[in-house]
Order: structure tokens, then C-alpha cells, then sequence
């Protein structure tokens, strides 16, 4: 291979850095009119009344639409690919506007005026009576016996509950010797905060609904428009163009299905809803807060005799990916540390908070924080060196996953948790750090993680794709897998210059936006599968493209196809390595040809059933000032086995952003609300807090490249892993710095000041010992 | 009721006016009035840093800056920063090169601020690049290669050439 495998620059950066590149708003048609949501500023009740006439009388104001004029159709949101079977199918839970509201933020009627300040105006001239009903904002709460009930057809809060069982967890725990080590770890409520808010327009075109969207899952929209508007799917057409970051946020239907439907109340007029930031943060999707309770049994030499594990994941108001993503939460605990005894539970439970859907990682850095933070408790309950202590336990080479058949083929934990100790210089800082004194201390700790490539078994994994030869000997292909920054588009333009055998990967276009109408379907952006998984579509199709230009070069040269192979971008004859013609050529010749002319396209689905264990782990190191509660990231290492790299700059790039993510969600992230009302207190960038570029050290990005046996490129996923272990090894960082297990994130000052106090560290003795 | 006001200015060399909105930001004159997509909507409240502009060689947040202020201002947006001849800037190549572009959202903020920094002539220390560039958010690129491209682009433009290919 030549041209997978390089640093390449990105197809799309010359227009990013120029301004030229479109985003959603930047497609606005003029003219369209602008539709502005009024949110339920109670957190749970019942719109008894809407009182529209004071914004109707609002010059601009073309018409305001309530929870009262919606249709009477539910509809999920998950981005998920369709079920055939209903069993397991998405919840529908919500409707356009609701009536019900179930969160301080929901959905309930909407002004739809000829300019922005008319739309506000309406939305505030709103008079809006509640019966208003308690709410609920604590999991372990809403599972009470006497808990607001949120949903009619889900008693107990409880959308699901579901067991894993292995051996005999309680004959287990009665062997004698036993070590106990249990904890409880608390995970926040974090939002995406992809600096484009997602926003729609929509419009209708020869009967049909245009829906053009910030979205990461076009081909899903398109499915979850129709639905919610009860309209055959093929009547909706979703264009999706640049977008301005998504992080899973954008793998839910947000607004594209109240946007078409306020459209089609105006007579098809294009309408736009575009979402502030405020509301971006707490009417999109967050991030679940899952608490967890684990106890696991060591024998004395450490190794786990049975784990406990409970999960509740807080799921918010509505369901959207639901149970999903705590499932895989629970599932990573016994792949990751196998035990032949294990009980666990998971349970999503519905409460009247923003609605958490799918975000980077899909449940493991939840897992990973908690896994992590329990083993590391582990290792000095039998005073082992925590990296040894993992090296012992962890998935060993050879795992098979019995559900999914994921193989660790390689030693994958044990390369990269070595090559990440060196790059830190691991063992000399542990031992530096030992028994330190004084109020400013440093420590250094890690974690591992493994995550899925794509959702096989669970739900359908299939890709797409076009190719078609341009009279320049250069190819466009197309699929639904889509662009949303990771650098998607320049990974297949590499894959296909190689598979085609053309001479670079800029003479290969990747039709990036797509459009339901003339992409070929896929699934879009997540799971962290679109190079993995386009992978196989692009191998499939490349050969069949390949096969039909062969095919018509026989004619021209009347060399055996067989006898023949693309190089360069030129046909040669394999025998000689002789180049016959040029793509170009041939291209031209076959368009032209006025007895025998062909346009040679190819195009194809794969639809893999397999999936791929991707592995990395993450090294921090810290500085703890005790008495300012402050911790300072000294340095980030992440090491991650994603198998072969197909542009090493753009992974590692990847991983940066992950690593970030990590950061935030250990150390300052979280949305807050108000206990009394519901009403969130921090949505907006200045209050939550995103770390910038002053809370960042120098993060350090390394592989290990085993090639992965069941991809045509070697390659797995990357997008989310990166986000997975870094929080857990800054806390083991604190840890090794102060002695104090901190069981939450983020890890805050306020959370370090009564840990601190707790543990007898905060004393007016600093200053003296201090100095 | 609305009012409008005649701005006139200089927008990436050319002088231009247009009645104006007197409630309209910045932004929104340049988004709306110029069609000049490039300053991009983050926040709206100066949280983010997406719709950075160059007012007088100064990075402002347009959307806190009001349309009608800009009367006898000199702007620049991103469009404005590429040479007549379609060549790159130095900092807009950097930014290819290091990699520091994934989305690319507040990719056009991060340039003219930057160009700013840049165009001071000063060396400025890690810590000191780490607080010019701060007023910028970015969720893809964990600020590591964006930092990369304009370190680099600080040596070059000292002629510290060799010490600029050593930046990590």
C-alpha cells in the first residue's frame, strides 16, 4: 500500500482556511422565514393553555403553532439504523411540542415570523399556564416507589433493565480470605458543545419536504422526518453539507422534524430553526450521568474472584438512545477484566433533566472512570504497582467476546500500556512521587479502555457506495458515511486512489455533502465506524470499478483483463509492467466512443458482520496544590491500538481532540442545575466549563499499528476512543499525588476542598509548612 | 420598528456601504449585508470566539461589536486574508500543514486572531501564545496543532527558520 498509510493533507482544508467552506446557514435560501421555540420553563407538568394572541399581533409574525396543533404521532429520535424488528425499535416518546412537558427547556409551541426579532418577540409574548406536577432529577430518586411518574406508559421511571450473569457471584464471594474493594463513582451530565449549534431549514419541492440539516445521519433523518410527520419516508429528502463538529450530539434528530412540519403549516415557505447556544446545551442531547456501585472480591494475590457491578444511568426526560449506551457501559467490565463470577445490572431511568443521547465514547468513559477508579483501588489493596497490577489482569491476548466475537488477536493492552509508560517515563515518576509532604504535590496514574468498531451485532452495519470514472481519469465517489471534521472524506479518497490504483488521493472527489436523494445509503457518523466500515464498501466497489474499466480496456488493447492492472492511474499489463493507456484515455475513448460508448460507474452495499476491539490507554500526570484545591495537567499521554493507520497526522489529530474531551469531563465539565426548580444554571460557554487553551498541557498522541485482521485496510475505530480513558487517569494521578480517591468527576475544587477536608489536608498549618 | 443607518467601511480592501439594521451586530452585517460566511455563530454573546474579525488590525468578536460602529472602519475577514492571486497567507498554510483544522467551525476566528498576534513582531513565550489565543473555543483539535501552526509561523515570520522545524 502507498498512498493509505500517509500523512496527507486533508481534502477539505484549503477551503476551511479560506472561508469558502459551507455550513448549513451559510446555504440559507433568502427569505426563509425564521421559526423560534418557546421552551417549558417549568420542569415537569402540563400546558393547561397558550395564549397566542399578544405575539400573533406582532408585525413580522406569520403564525405561532402550540403543543395543541401538533399531530398525535410519537416518534423516537436515536440515530439508530431501523429495526425490523419492532422489539427493537427506538422508543417514541415524544411528540413535536408536547403537552406533557418533562424538562425545564421541553419543546412546546413555536413562533414562525419573517424576521429573527419578531420570532423572539412572539416566543416571549407567549402566556403559557402550567399545571405544574414535582419533578425529579436524581436516578436513584425517580426509582422511589413515590417518584413523579414521568412517562404514562413507563411506570417506575424505569425505561429498562437488563442482567449480565456469569458463574456465581454470591457462592463466590463466600470463599474465605477474601478482599473486598467497593465503591461508588459518580459521572456528570456533560454536553457536546460542538461550536456550530445545530440548525435546520426546510421546504417543499415538488410535494416533497427538503430537509437541509447540521446533522451527522442523513440517511436516518430522512427515516425520522416521516415518521414524526406520519408521510412515507421517500416523500423527505435530507441534505446534509459541512458541519460544524457533532460528537453524537448530531446523531439524534434534534429539530429537522419540527422544522419540516412548520414548514409544510406555511404552505412549504422555507423555515429555519436555528438553536442558540443556550439551547444547545440543554434542549439537544447531553451526555448521561451514570452512578455506579462496584464491588469487587481479590484473592490475595489480586486476582478478581467475582465483581459486582450496578449501573444507573440517568436518562433525562425522553428517551433517544436510551438503554444503549449504559448497556455497553456494563458490558465493557467483564471483557476488559475478565472474572468467572460477575452480577451486573444496568438501568435507564427516566428523570426531568435535558435528554441524553449518544456523545463521543457512547458509555465508556462513564465505565472507564468507574472501572478504572475501582481496579486502581485494587492494586493497592494488595500493594501491587498499579500498571503491574493491570498488566496481570487485563483482557489477555486471544480474548473472544462471546456476543460480538470480537478477538484480541494481538497483545494489544500490554504494547500500548508500554509504550505509554516509557513516553511518560512512568516508573521514575511513580517513585519520585512517593511520600511526598507539603501543600503542593504531583502524581502520576493511568487507565486503559477498549472500545467497539460499529454496532454489529446489535444493530445493522452496512455502507454504500458509488464510484464513477471521469473523462480525466480521476474518480467521484460517493457514500453515506458522513464528514462531520474527523477527516472522513480524505481517508476514503486515500482507500479509493489505492484500491483503484490511481496515481494520488486528490485524484480521487469525495462528494461530501450528502443527499438522500442521490447518495447511496448509509448509516452516517458514529460508533466510530466510517473508516472501518466504509472500508469494506470502498474495497468492494474500487474492485468492481477496476473490473469494468479492465473490462472495456480489453477492447481497446486486446490484452487479457486478467493480464492487466491499474497503476498509477494508468492500465498496465502485469506481465511486463508495460503501461497500455492512460485512465484518461481510456475514459475519454469509452465516453466517446460513437459504436461502443459507456459511462463506467460501479456501485455497491457491504454489510459487515463483524466488528473490530479497539484498544489505548492514557498516562497523566498532575500537580495538586492542596490548599488552593487546584489541580494542574502537567502532561497528557494517550497510546491507542487502532490497527493501521490510513493518515497517521489526521489520527493523531483525532486523538487530540478526544484527549481535550477527556480533560473537560475530568477536571471542570459539568451542567448544573437548580434543585429547587429544575432550571439548568450553566448553559452557556462562560459557566460551563470547557477547557481552553490555558488548561491544556502538550498532549502526546501514540499508536501501536497492529493491523486489524477483518478490515481490507487493517484499520478500526479511532473516533471515539481517544475520549474514553484520560478523565480516570488524572484521578488516579490525584490519588498517587495526595492519597485521596476521589470517586467523582469532574474533579473541581469544590469537590477537592471537602474530599481535602475529609482526609485532614486542609489546616491552617500550610503556610507555615509551606514556606 | 426597525431603523436603519447608512455604515460605510472598508471590508477586505474595498470600500462598501449599505443601510444597516441599528440593532445589528457585526456579524450580522458581514454574514447578512456581504455574504461574507466565513465569520461564523458560536455563542452570539463573545463566549467562543467563532466570529473573530480583524477591525483596524484588532480581533474583535464581531457579535459583540455593533454593524453601526464599523462606519470608517478598515475590516478584514478570512476572505479577505487569501493574496488577489489565490495564495495563501503564511498562518492560513500553517494551518494546513500542522493539521490544525478538523471541522473548521472556528477555524476563520482562530486565523485572524492569529494574523493579529503575528503581526505584532513579537516572540512570545508558550504561556503567553497559550493566553493570546485563549478567547478561542475548539472541541476538535484539543488547541495542540493550532498552537503548532502559529508558533511556527511566529518563528518563520523572526526568521527563525531551523528553530521553527524543531516545533513539535
Amino acid at each position: 500500500m502507498s498512498i493509505v498509510g500517509k500523512s496527507e493533507v486533508r481534502v477539505d482544508a484549503f477551503d476551511k482556511a479560506t472561508g469558502r467552506t459551507k455550513y448549513y446557514e451559510d446555504r440559507m435560501p433568502s427569505g426563509a422565514l425564521y421559526a423560534r421555540i418557546k421552551h417549558s420553563e417549568i420542569a415537569h407538568g402540563f400546558v393547561k393553555s397558550i395564549d397566542t394572541s399578544a405575539a400573533e399581533a406582532i408585525e413580522g409574525v406569520v403564525k405561532v403553532l402550540t403543543c395543541f396543533d401538533v399531530p398525535d404521532i410519537a416518534f423516537p429520535t436515536a440515530g439508530h439504523p431501523w429495526s425490523m424488528d419492532p422489539g427493537h425499535q427506538d422508543t417514541a416518546d415524544r411528540h413535536l411540542l408536547n403537552r406533557h412537558v418533562r424538562y425545564y427547556g421541553d419543546e412546546i409551541a413555536v413562533v414562525i415570523a419573517e424576521n429573527e426579532v419578531a420570532a423572539m418577540q412572539g416566543v416571549r409574548a407567549l402566556k403559557v399556564e402550567y399545571d405544574v406536577l414535582p419533578f425529579v432529577l436524581d436516578v436513584q430518586k425517580a426509582m422511589e416507589p413515590d417518584a413523579p411518574q414521568i412517562h404514562e406508559e413507563c411506570p417506575g421511571n424505569v425505561l429498562k433493565h437488563t442482567s449480565m450473569a456469569k458463574g456465581d457471584y454470591d457462592e463466590a464471594i463466600k470463599e474465605e480470605g477474601l478482599i473486598k474493594v467497593e465503591g461508588w463513582y459518580e459521572t456528570p451530565m456533560v454536553q457536546h458543545c460542538h461550536i456550530e449549534n445545530h440548525g435546520c431549514f426546510a421546504y417543499a419541492e415538488n410535494g416533497r419536504i427538503t430537509v437541509v440539516s447540521s446533522t451527522q445521519i442523513p440517511h436516518i433523518i430522512r427515516r425520522i422526518v416521516g415518521q414524526a410527520l406520519g408521510r412515507p419516508w421517500a416523500d423527505i429528502q435530507v441534505i446534509k453539507p459541512y458541519i460544524g463538529g457533532g460528537f453524537g450530539n448530531k446523531q439524534d434528530a434534534l429539530y429537522e422534524p419540527l422544522c419540516a412540519w412548520c414548514s409544510t403549516q406555511v404552505g412549504g415557505q422555507c423555515v429555519r430553526i436555528d438553536c442558540s447556544r443556550e439551547e444547545t446545551f440543554i434542549s439537544n442531547r447531553v451526555r448521561h450521568a451514570i452512578r455506579f456501585h462496584i464491588i469487587t472480591w481479590l484473592h490475595k494475590d489480586g486476582s478478581i474472584a467475582a465483581r459486582k457491578i450496578e449501573c444507573f444511568s440517568n436518562q433525562g426526560a425522553y428517551a433517544s438512545h436510551g438503554h444503549s449506551i449504559v448497556a455497553k457501559a456494563m458490558g465493557s467490565f467483564p471483557q476488559i477484566y475478565p472474572c468467572d463470577n460477575v452480577q451486573a445490572d444496568a438501568y435507564t431511568v427516566y428523570t426531568n433533566r435535558p435528554v441524553a443521547g449518544a456523545m463521543r465514547g457512547y458509555g465508556m468513559p462513564q465505565a472507564s472512570f468507574a472501572d478504572d477508579a475501582n481496579i486502581e483501588e485494587c492494586a493497592l489493596a494488595v500493594g501491587m504497582n498499579p500498571i503491574e497490577y493491570r498488566n496481570r489482569f487485563i483482557m489477555p491476548k486471544g480474548f473472544e467476546d462471546g456476543f460480538s466475537h470480537n478477538v484480541n488477536y494481538y497483545d494489544s493492552f500490554r504494547e500500548c500500556m508500554e509504550k505509554g509508560r516509557a513516553a511518560i517515563d512512568y516508573d521514575r515518576k511513580l517513585k519520585e512521587y512517593q511520600n511526598q509532604t507539603g501543600p503542593v504535590r504531583r502524581g502520576i496514574g493511568m487507565a486503559a479502555f477498549w472500545y467497539n468498531t460499529a454496532v454489529y451485532p446489535i444493530s445493522l452495519e452496512t455502507s454504500s457506495n458509488r464510484m464513477q470514472l471521469n473523462l480525466d481519469g480521476t474518480v467521484t465517489m460517493q457514500c453515506g458515511e458522513t464528514e462531520i471534521g474527523q477527516g472522513a472524506d480524505t481517508a476514503y479518497a486515500q482507500m479509493t486512489a489505492e484500491v483503484v490504483g490511481l496515481a494520488s488521493y486528490r485524484d480521487v472527489h469525495v462528494v461530501s455533502c450528502q443527499d438522500t436523494d442521490i447518495t447511496p445509503t448509509g448509516l452516517g457518523a458514529y460508533a466510530s465506524r466510517q473508516t472501518y466500515v466504509a472500508g469494506f464498501s470502498i474495497r468492494q466497489t474500487g474492485e468492481l470499478l477496476k473490473k469494468k474499466i479492465l473490462a472495456y480496456a480489453s477492447k481497446l488493447t486486446r490484452q487479457m483483463v486478467e493480464n492487466m492492472d491499474i497503476r498509477d492511474g494508468s492500465i498496465v499489463r502485469v506481465m511486463d509492467g508495460k503501461v497500455l493507456m492512460s485512465l484518461k484515455e481510456l475514459a475519454m475513448t469509452a465516453q466517446y466512443n460513437a459504436a461502443d460508448s459507456e459511462h463506467i460507474t460501479a456501485e455497491s452495499t457491504y454489510t459487515i458482520r463483524n466488528n473490530a476491539y479497539s484498544f489505548g490507554c492514557s498516562f497523566a500526570e498532575v500537580e495538586v496544590d492542596i490548599p488552593m484545591c487546584k489541580v494542574r495537567l502537567l502532561n497528557l499521554v494517550n497510546v491507542h491500538d487502532c490497527g493501521k493507520l490510513i493518515n497517521p497526522a489526521l489520527a493523531e489529530a483525532q486523538v487530540h481532540g478526544g484527549m481535550s474531551m477527556a480533560i473537560g469531563y475530568g477536571l471542570s465539565e459539568q451542567l448544573l442545575f437548580d434543585e429547587k426548580t429544575g432550571r439548568p444554571l450553566n448553559n452557556n460557554l462562560l459557566d460551563y466549563k470547557l477547557s481552553t487553551f490555558m488548561d491544556h498541557p502538550d498532549l502526546q498522541a501514540l499508536f501501536v499499528e497492529n493491523p486489524e485482521p477483518t478490515s481490507p485496510f487493517g484499520t478500526k475505530a479511532l473516533g471515539e476512543p481517544p475520549a474514553c480513558s484520560g478523565a480516570p487517569a488524572i484521578r488516579n494521578a490525584i490519588l498517587q499525588a495526595t492519597g485521596v480517591a476521589i470517586d467523582k468527576t469532574p474533579i473541581t475544587p469544590h469537590v477537592l476542598f471537602a474530599e481535602f477536608t475529609k482526609a485532614g489536608l486542609i489546616h491552617d498549618d500550610w503556610e507555615k509548612e509551606g514556606t | 420598528m426597525a431603523q436603519y443607518k447608512l455604515v460605510t467601511c472598508t471590508i477586505n480592501g474595498k470600500k462598501r456601504e449599505q443601510m444597516v439594521d441599528v440593532r445589528a451586530s457585526l456579524t450580522d452585517m458581514l454574514r447578512n449585508n456581504y455574504h461574507l460566511t466565513s465569520v461564523k455563530k458560536g455563542c452570539e454573546v463573545g463566549e467562543c470566539g467563532a466570529c473573530t474579525v480583524l477591525i483596524d488590525g484588532e480581533a474583535v468578536n464581531s457579535c459583540l461589536y455593533l454593524a453601526v460602529w464599523a462606519e470608517g472602519k478598515n475590516i478584514i475577514t478570512l476572505e479577505g486574508l487569501m493574496n488577489p492571486d489565490g495564495t495563501l497567507s503564511d498562518i492560513q498554510k500553517a494551518f494546513i500543514d500542522e493539521t490544525a483544522i478538523q471541522c473548521g467551525f472556528c477555524t476563520p476566528g482562530f486565523i485572524l486572531t492569529a494574523t493579529e498576534i503575528l503581526n505584532a513582531g513579537i516572540e512570545y513565550t508558550d504561556d503567553e501564545l497559550r493566553k493570546l489565543l485563549s478567547g478561542h473555543l475548539c472541541r476538535c483539535t484539543g488547541y495542540q496543532n493550532i498552537f503548532r501552526a502559529v508558533k511556527k509561523t511566529m518563528l518563520r515570520r523572526l526568521g527563525k527558520d531551523a528553530e521553527a522545524e524543531l516545533v513539535k
